[in-house]
């Protein structure tokens, strides 16, 4: 029960780019299909899932003996999962590389991976936990990236005034989602 | 390089015209997360500019030296030292700040305003250029970052820099300092930009025809 | 400008060698110079909040669980303990326990004393909170809130009742508009009880027997 409530918790209560503001680089840059913002929520999970592993695996073995060394190890970590990844995606299907083009090195400094690996060692979640926690964030930042892309295919096609147009009126609408989702806020207290 | 710009222009064009925040949109996940009070906007603006400035310093310095293949992951290592070190002394000197700013100390690491610099400008540019760029750059971060957090510090909390400014009348406009308000106030500055460029736009228009 | 040629591999390993080598050298540098600061003021907040709870203590001692019994220690470094605090004569005042649990917005940290003789809570303050600023952060700042902890009996169990209702010596006051946090913090000492009271009960008892 516990791991559904971490997963419930990052995906949507205390959802990583909502409530947290991050993963904001690729949330306002890239959304504006709901296709390519899912496929990129997709690549988002599976770099978090192994980021999860490695700091788990770096924090329980290593990290004892030089915790000063965690945000290095932690970010050279997550810059070579995404450089495999990106390898990966290129010989499996060239197709999904060209889609995604620019947005895999994003990932790397996307601010929502980092967290997720500080966090998780702050909060001591165990191997399992952490993985939750992973697939929860994941899953919250596709849904916040999806949501974003749909309002935003619908806003092209709609008369907007020209100082709203670009960036004032993509933060307007993440105001709005935010405030939606502060609605989940008293949920975690029922655990 | 004969027609680069002096000295001040690099420097300068990071406070407004090229501002991090409201013009190039980076490093967006700081200034709205720790900017729910002007202090922790500064405090964060502090760091920022700790890190950058250090991190573009050294980058130029040793341009010449670090093979294009891994500098990337040059330049990581030694913006993770800096940020590794900011977070320490803020631990050490201020603990009360560094509980409030929290993980996104550690996030500054990330931040693509830092990374995007030194690949852009300090690994191709003398020293005093290369820290000109990363001060100006730093600047209007941190002035961007205090002003969202100034205004959601007024409004939500009634108060700027701490200083109570209404009396025990005034009820905050909570919302401001919860996540929405941050996604709001950048909303809303951006639209406040851009409604004066399009009208001194205009004027400049205006001028050249008259 | 970056070097244009591909270098060879030597000088990749090379160029990334130093520059680890250099981070490494800072980084141990500046962690050596900070942590008796950090150290210290983690101590400080800690002795401050222990103070807090249990009024009238000047000195204090740690305790850990050890065999199902409870046991003095040198420090509370990486395990569970609680904090006995004794007055100026050395009289026992209560035992500080740390707590937490989840809360509204996520999970609360807090502090509270609990006194092994009137069996009843003597002080109560929240150490960490994410709740929601002007409502749920009021079970840091609402005073009458806090005076609850004051003289709280335990046995039963403590309850927590609507605002203005509360009559009985083992019932909190929940606060208007923080009720969750309210039910939060209440359910969170109760929680730290069933883990030490017995321990802490326990060890008063045998003591007393042995004066």
């Amino acid at each position: 029960m516990e791991y559904f409530w971490i997963f419930i918790s990052a995906a949507i209560i205390n959802n990583f780019t909502l409530a947290y503001f991050l993963g904001l680089c690729p949330f306002f840059g890239v959304s504006k299909k709901i296709d390519t913002a899912f496929r990129l929520g997709l690549a988002n999970i599976f770099v978090m899932l192994i980021t999860s592993v490695c700091a788990w695996f770096l924090d329980t073995y290593i990290l004892h003996y030089a915790p000063y060394l965690r945000l290095m190890t932690y970010i050279v970590v997550i810059a070579s999962t995404v450089q495999f990844v990106e390898m990966t995606i290129k010989k499996l299907s060239p197709t999904l590389f060209k889609a995604l083009g620019l947005f895999l090195p994003l990932i790397t400094t996307n601010c929502a991976i980092l967290f997720l690996a500080l966090t998780q060692t702050s909060k001591g979640y165990s191997f399992f936990e952490g993985i939750f926690y992973a697939l929860g964030a994941g899953s919250g930042l596709t849904l916040a990236l999806v949501l974003m892309a749909g309002i935003r295919e619908e806003a092209e096609i709609s008369e907007v005034p020209d100082v709203l147009k670009g960036a004032a009126m993509s933060f307007l609408i993440a105001g709005i989602l935010s405030m939606a989702f502060m609605g989940f806020a008293g949920l975690f207290s029922g655990a | 390089m004969s027609n680069q710009p002096g000295l001040y222009e690099e420097t300068i064009k990071g406070i407004w015209r090229e501002n991090p925040v409201f013009v190039q949109m980076l490093g967006l996940c700081p200034a709205l997360a720790v900017t729910n009070s002007a202090i922790n906007g500064f405090a964060m603006g502090a760091a920022s500019t700790f890190v950058l400035v250090g991190s573009s310093l050294l980058v130029s310095m040793f341009r010449n030296l670090i093979p294009k293949q891994v500098r990337i992951t040059t330049f990581i290592i030694i913006i993770a030292t800096f940020v590794t070190v900011a977070d320490l002394s803020l631990q050490a000197f201020t603990p009360l700040l560094h509980k409030e700013l929290g993980a996104f100390i550690a996030l500054i690491v990330v931040n693509c305003l830092i990374l995007g610099r030194q690949e852009a400008f300090a690994s191709r540019n003398r020293l005093p250029y290369a820290v000109g760029d990363a001060a100006g750059m730093a600047g209007g971060f941190t002035i961007a970052l205090i002003m969202v957090g100034g205004i959601r510090e007024i409004l939500g909390s009634g108060s700027f820099f701490g200083v109570p400014l209404f009396g025990d009348n005034f009820e905050p406009w909570v919302i401001m300092i919860l996540p929405p308000g941050g996604f709001l106030t950048l909303g809303v500055l951006l639209i406040v930009f851009a409604s004066v460029k399009k009208r001194s736009d205009k004027r400049k228009q205006v001028r050249l025809e008259s | 400008m970056p070097t244009e040629n591909r270098a060879g591999p030597i000088r990749l390993v090379v160029t990334l060698g130093l520059a680890g080598l250099f981070s490494g050298l800072v980084l141990v540098s500046v962690f050596l110079a900070t942590q008796p600061l950090i150290k210290r003021n983690q101590v400080e907040a800690l002795e401050a909040a222990i103070y807090r709870v249990l009024p009238g203590a000047e000195t204090r001692k740690v305790f850990v669980e050890q065999d199902g019994k409870l046991v003095e220690a040198q420090s509370a470094d990486g395990v569970e303990a609680v904090f006995a605090g004794y007055d100026p004569g050395g009289k026992l005042v209560g035992y500080g326990i740390p707590a937490a649990g989840g809360g509204f917005q996520d999970i609360i940290s807090l502090i509270y004393g609990y006194d092994p003789y009137e069996k009843q809570i003597i002080g109560m303050q929240v150490l960490e909170s994410k709740e929601t600023p002007g409502l749920g952060d009021k079970i840091i700042k609402d005073q009458n809130f806090l005076d609850d902890f004051k003289a709280l009996k335990v046995e039963p169990e403590i309850l927590v009742v609507a605002p203005g209702t509360g009559a009985d010596a083992n019932e909190v006051d929940s606060i208007s508009g923080a009720t969750i946090s309210s039910k939060a913090v209440v359910k969170i000492i109760n929680q730290g009880n069933e883990k030490w009271r017995k321990l802490i009960d326990e060890k008063t008892e045998s003591e007393g027997q042995a004066e």
